[in-house]
């Protein structure tokens, strides 16, 4: 697609106004999932299980049934048989069935008329469990003595030979990867792990659930994406999907944790088992971390081979990812973006899906790109320091630019990586002096985004409003990025612009806020369905004029004639034709349905400084630089904040967060004291440089931004903790223990 | 089980509730006072999202059982403006951006407040440790850190 | 002919063949034409796959056109965050 057509003047786009719901969420009113409630309402809780595998032998909830104030009490023989694929694993999931897989696994649920009651209930529940043998890390969980989790969990893609723990196989490459090694001046290998790190939303999962008889009902929750909750819910309760209304509430973080179901469609289940009561559901952060998903772990070799002037002649790369105990680590992913930063002619992955007995995984951030990025950014910088080449120019010198044939197949179309490198050399924060223990870390990263299946709407409203309906949740300030774009199409003031968030009976399918998509696909639906209520004013325009709607153009807000010929008639502005609009043919409104496929990923490159105390291990960041490419940022304000937000998780994950599991097989701390997510105080500012390398496959130019930010930190933080001490570490988090040990030699 | 009968100020409203004894401040300002803007994100304190000013004093109201309110001042994210004036923390943090998905907003306006009455003219140091027990998982507190320094000096011009 | 090139995992399933020549004017029918030749891959196209046409990832459109020269990739499924 050429850029003929977009536009590159804007009066609005990259303006940054006050968010629509702004008032709304710094007065305390705006409804997240667990503010809403309902005449008649229970309270629902959940029994999880304690151990990591076990055999349900005996569900006993007579006692719970016989305290006053309990309504229903549902396990799995309340759910139907026989779905298989994705959605038994979902089933499965929300509710175990012969066998508790994991630590937190859901096993009953209670409804009852308060919540204290309902937690009193889910005490009395007696369960037998005959407890198996369990493993929790991805490397035993492939050797040959692990215990099977589950027979006949692999699909056609796994060769013969492997242990049945491994459920997905991925092998994917090109070149000749002899010939390539054999052209490196220098070549390492290094083996690496990072472990599960958690979304850490602040707002646990929430629903309110009212489902009667006839197995028809609602659904209240706070989502990334309602429809999926609506599919997901219905498919686990084996019920028509368009049976349920799911309505979305503003949401308190998602980050891919919120695009699944955990307890939605137990709160539905119960409802139906009381007569319809609405049972309410919230989770506590225990279960948030217990049993809602993480993300993979992963183990990995990277191979890697440079000339003296720094040329990657050839890379390989073996990903192992548990997920958790269903199929679904994001190895697919990881694979794909393990190189794809680089033009690399020899070139090889070959990923593992490994089950384990570990919580579902679930999408976080950039899905398998970090981990990837991890190894694959430290290696280079290995390479770089070995030869004594500069990390910037060096991967200038093999970066990926439009045309290029990436890593994974296809060429690129137009890209950033390069306008972010030579951004971040440019930087001053790239020639800050250093001090002694300190150092300098840098790595790119890269998500090639989504379009997704996206339905928009927008009304023109009488009092010459325009009212824009999409079905993306916001999650980060998206109703301000819809608004700019209508205000844009329309050339009318951001204030007329209102921007609701549809539930599933009010649009056609939309997914979920996920894959950096929102502000592309549902912007892109605003814009075109702008265009189509344009179309249609311009008629009402002509219609009055007596003209061909051919002859009216609209511009600055209004129809006008387009030339001398058309005629001469004065501007009738939005408002204008708006206010009369039910005396001339009624209301008017535009639509959009797609699967938008003019998407294009972002690159980005982060430079950090670290300093490393050399008695406790204890690293702290001085400065943070993130450079990224955003096509056209449309509210520069949340496009920064989406480059910080990206970069503090990646630091976390970088530095403390991990799943830490006993020999028990219990997770050792779902606590937030204990899976430390960066405070405030563990900081610094977050620079940034927004580049604009426009996309061509929306209007105005704009890439997703929200995920690529996560990938970069992991390598960026543990190069600078390299240079730092002296020390690579292959193993995240480093934590001050971990860095500590390396200082001194035993690590 | 009996229920306590507890008569608490509330953003300077007296409130009256019955509570087990088992409940928190937090559970009974939302759920039998209908205080809303008070979040739960952990009930451990750890996360900040559920702060408010007890006689004056910030605490995480997940940790303050609902029977030790009682005569006591309360302050929440409900009683920040002033009728329809917007406390300058509100306006700057929209103004700044220094909300994404704003499930901890209303937590760190009450403790940026608390922070800014007791030290109107506080460092970035100063607030990013007395911000350190409020979570924010969305923007790496950059805006959060600016809006509050922002205010802090316009309410010093006012002043 | 569109040229369909396959990821390994995928060329084990086609004979060992790193790019597939089949007919068809939409993704739906090269996909459709992709499986007659070679049934080995129906497992790996209804697990679901991304399709790549001349560079631009076209997901969820079976109806999204293909020139006889066009250059298409099987990618794998994504998804996002």
């Amino acid at each position: 697609m050429a850029l003929d057509g977009q536009k590159t003047a804007y009066k609005y786009i990259g303006t940054t106004p006050d968010r629509p719901d702004g008032l709304d969420k710094v007065t305390g009113r705006a409804r997240y999932g667990a503010d809403i409630s309902m005449p008649g309402m229970l309270h629902g809780a959940v029994l999880r299980s304690p151990h990591a595998h076990a055999r349900i032998v005996k569900i006993d909830a007579s006692k719970a049934l016989a305290l006053k104030g309990v309504k229903a009490v549902v396990t799995r023989a309340d759910f139907p048989d026989g779905l298989d694929g994705e959605d038994w694993n979902l089933q499965e999931n929300c509710m175990a069935g012969e066998k508790a897989l994991y630590d937190g696994h859901a096993v009953a649920a209670v409804a009852a008329t308060s919540p204290l009651i309902a937690r009193d209930a889910v005490k009395l529940i007696e369960v037998d469990y005959e407890v198996l043998p369990h493993v929790t890390d991805v490397d035993a969980a492939m050797k040959d003595d692990a215990p099977v989790i589950r027979e006949g969990a692999a699909d056609f893609s796994v060769p013969e030979g492997l242990h049945p723990n491994v459920v997905r196989y991925f092998d994917s490459g090109r070149g000749d990867l002899d010939k390539g090694f054999a052209e490196a001046d220098l070549i390492i290998e290094r083996s690496y792990t990072t472990e599960a790190a958690h979304q850490g939303y602040i707002e646990p999962h929430a629903c309110l659930g009212q489902m009667g008889e006839d197995g028809r009902g609602e659904l209240w929750v706070c989502t990334q994406g309602h429809w999926f909750v609506r599919r997901m819910s219905t498919a686990v309760l084996g019920i028509e999907t368009t049976n349920i209304r799911v309505t979305p509430s503003e949401i308190g973080g998602g980050f891919g944790g919120k695009t699944t179901v955990f307890i939605e469609p137990l709160s539905l289940a119960l409802s139906r088992k009381t007569g319809g009561k609405p049972v309410k559901m919230v989770m506590s952060r225990n279960e948030v971390l217990r049993a809602t998903g993480p993300t993979a772990s992963a183990s990995m070799d990277i191979k890697m081979g440079m000339t003296k002037d720094g040329k990657i002649t050839a890379a390989h790369g073996t990903f192992r990812m548990q997920g958790g105990a269903f199929p679904g680590a994001p190895v697919d992913v990881t694979t794909m973006l393990a190189f794809a930063n680089y033009d690399i002619e020899n070139v090889h992955h070959i990923g593992y899906d490994v089950i384990t007995n570990r919580p579902k995984q679930a999408a976080y951030r950039a899905p398998g790109a970090p981990m990837a990025a991890f190894a694959t950014e430290s290696t280079i910088d290995e390479l770089c320091r070995e030869l004594g080449l500069d990390p910037i120019d060096t991967r200038l010198k093999n970066a990926a630019r439009e045309g290029t044939r990436a890593t994974f197949g296809p060429k690129f179309g137009p890209i950033g990586l390069v306008e972010t490198l030579e951004a971040a050399k440019t930087h001053p924060n790239y020639s800050a002096p250093l001090g002694p223990n300190q150092g300098r870390g840098v790595a790119s990263g890269y998500w090639m985004n989504w379009g997704g299946e996206t339905s928009a709407s927008v009304a023109i409203s009488e009092d010459g409003t325009v009212t824009v309906s999409i079905g993306t949740p916001d999650i980060g300030g998206s109703r301000a990025s819809m608004a700019l774009m209508a205000a844009e199409a329309f050339g009318i003031p951001y204030e007329d612009v209102r921007v609701n968030i549809s539930d599933t009976g009010a649009l056609g399918v939309n997914e979920p806020t996920h894959g950096s998509r929102a502000t592309y696909a549902s912007g892109l639906a605003t814009i075109r369905s702008a265009e189509d209520c344009i179309g249609k004013l311009c008629k009402r325009a002509a219609d009055k004029w007596g003209i061909d709607p051919e002859a009216v153009i609209w511009e600055d807000g209004c129809a006008k004639p387009s030339g001398p010929n058309a005629g001469e008639f004065p501007p009738m502005s939005l408002a204008e034709i708006a206010g009369e609009m039910g005396s001339t043919g009624g209301p008017i409104s535009g639509h959009f349905e797609d699967s938008p496929a003019g998407f294009s990923g972002s690159f980005g490159t982060h430079v950090v400084d670290v300093e490393v105390d050399p008695e406790t291990g204890r690293t702290t960041i001085l400065r943070y630089l993130v450079v990224q490419d955003a096509g056209k940022a449309i509210h520069p304000a949340y496009v920064e904040g989406q480059f910080q937000g990206g970069a503090a998780q990646g630091i976390g994950w970088a530095l403390n967060e991990e799943y830490i599991y006993g020999e028990d097989g219990r997770l050792q701390n779902p606590v937030f004291l204990d899976y430390r997510v960066p405070v405030a105080s563990d900081l610094p500012m977050i620079d940034t440089v927004i580049v604009e390398v426009p996309n061509p496959g929306h209007p105005y130019g704009v890439r997703g931004v929200g995920e690529t930010g996560i990938t970069p930190p992991l390598p960026a933080v543990a190069n600078a903790v390299r240079e730092a001490t002296g020390k690579r570490i292959c193993n995240l988090p480093l934590r001050p223990s971990r860095v500590l040990a390396a200082i001194q030699g035993k690590g | 089980m009996s229920k306590q009968h507890i008569t608490a100020t509330v953003n300077g409203d007296e409130v009256e509730f019955l509570c087990d004894t088992r409940e928190t401040l937090l559970d009974c300002l939302r759920d039998h006072a209908g205080i809303m803007g008070v979040k739960e994100g952990c009930g451990t304190g750890d996360c900040g999202a559920c702060s408010v000013t007890l006689d004056g004093r910030l605490v995480c109201s997940c940790l303050v059982l609902g029977v030790e309110a009682d005569g006591a001042e309360i302050g929440t994210v409900e009683g920040i403006a002033e009728g329809e004036k917007l406390h300058p923390l509100q306006r700057k943090f929209i103004e700044h951006a220094a909300l994404q998905c704003g499930i901890c907003t209303p937590g760190i306006l009450v403790a940026a407040k608390n922070l800014l009455e007791k030290n109107p003219d506080p460092t970035e140091t100063e607030i990013r440790y007395w911000l350190a027990g409020n979570l924010c998982r969305c923007t790496g507190y950059d805006k959060i850190v600016r809006a509050v320094m922002d205010a802090a000096a316009e309410m010093r011009e006012a002043s | 002919m569109a040229e369909v090139h396959l990821w390994s995992g995928l060329r084990s399933l086609a004979d060992g063949k790193e790019m597939v020549e089949v007919p068809g004017a939409t993704v739906g029918q090269v996909l459709d034409s992709l499986v007659a030749a070679h049934p080995g891959l129906e497992p790996a196209l209804q697990r679901g796959v991304s399709v790549a046409v001349d560079g631009q990832i076209v997901p969820n459109s079976r109806n999204h056109p293909v020139d006889p020269d066009s250059e298409i990739f099987l990618l794998q499924k994504l998804a996002g965050g």
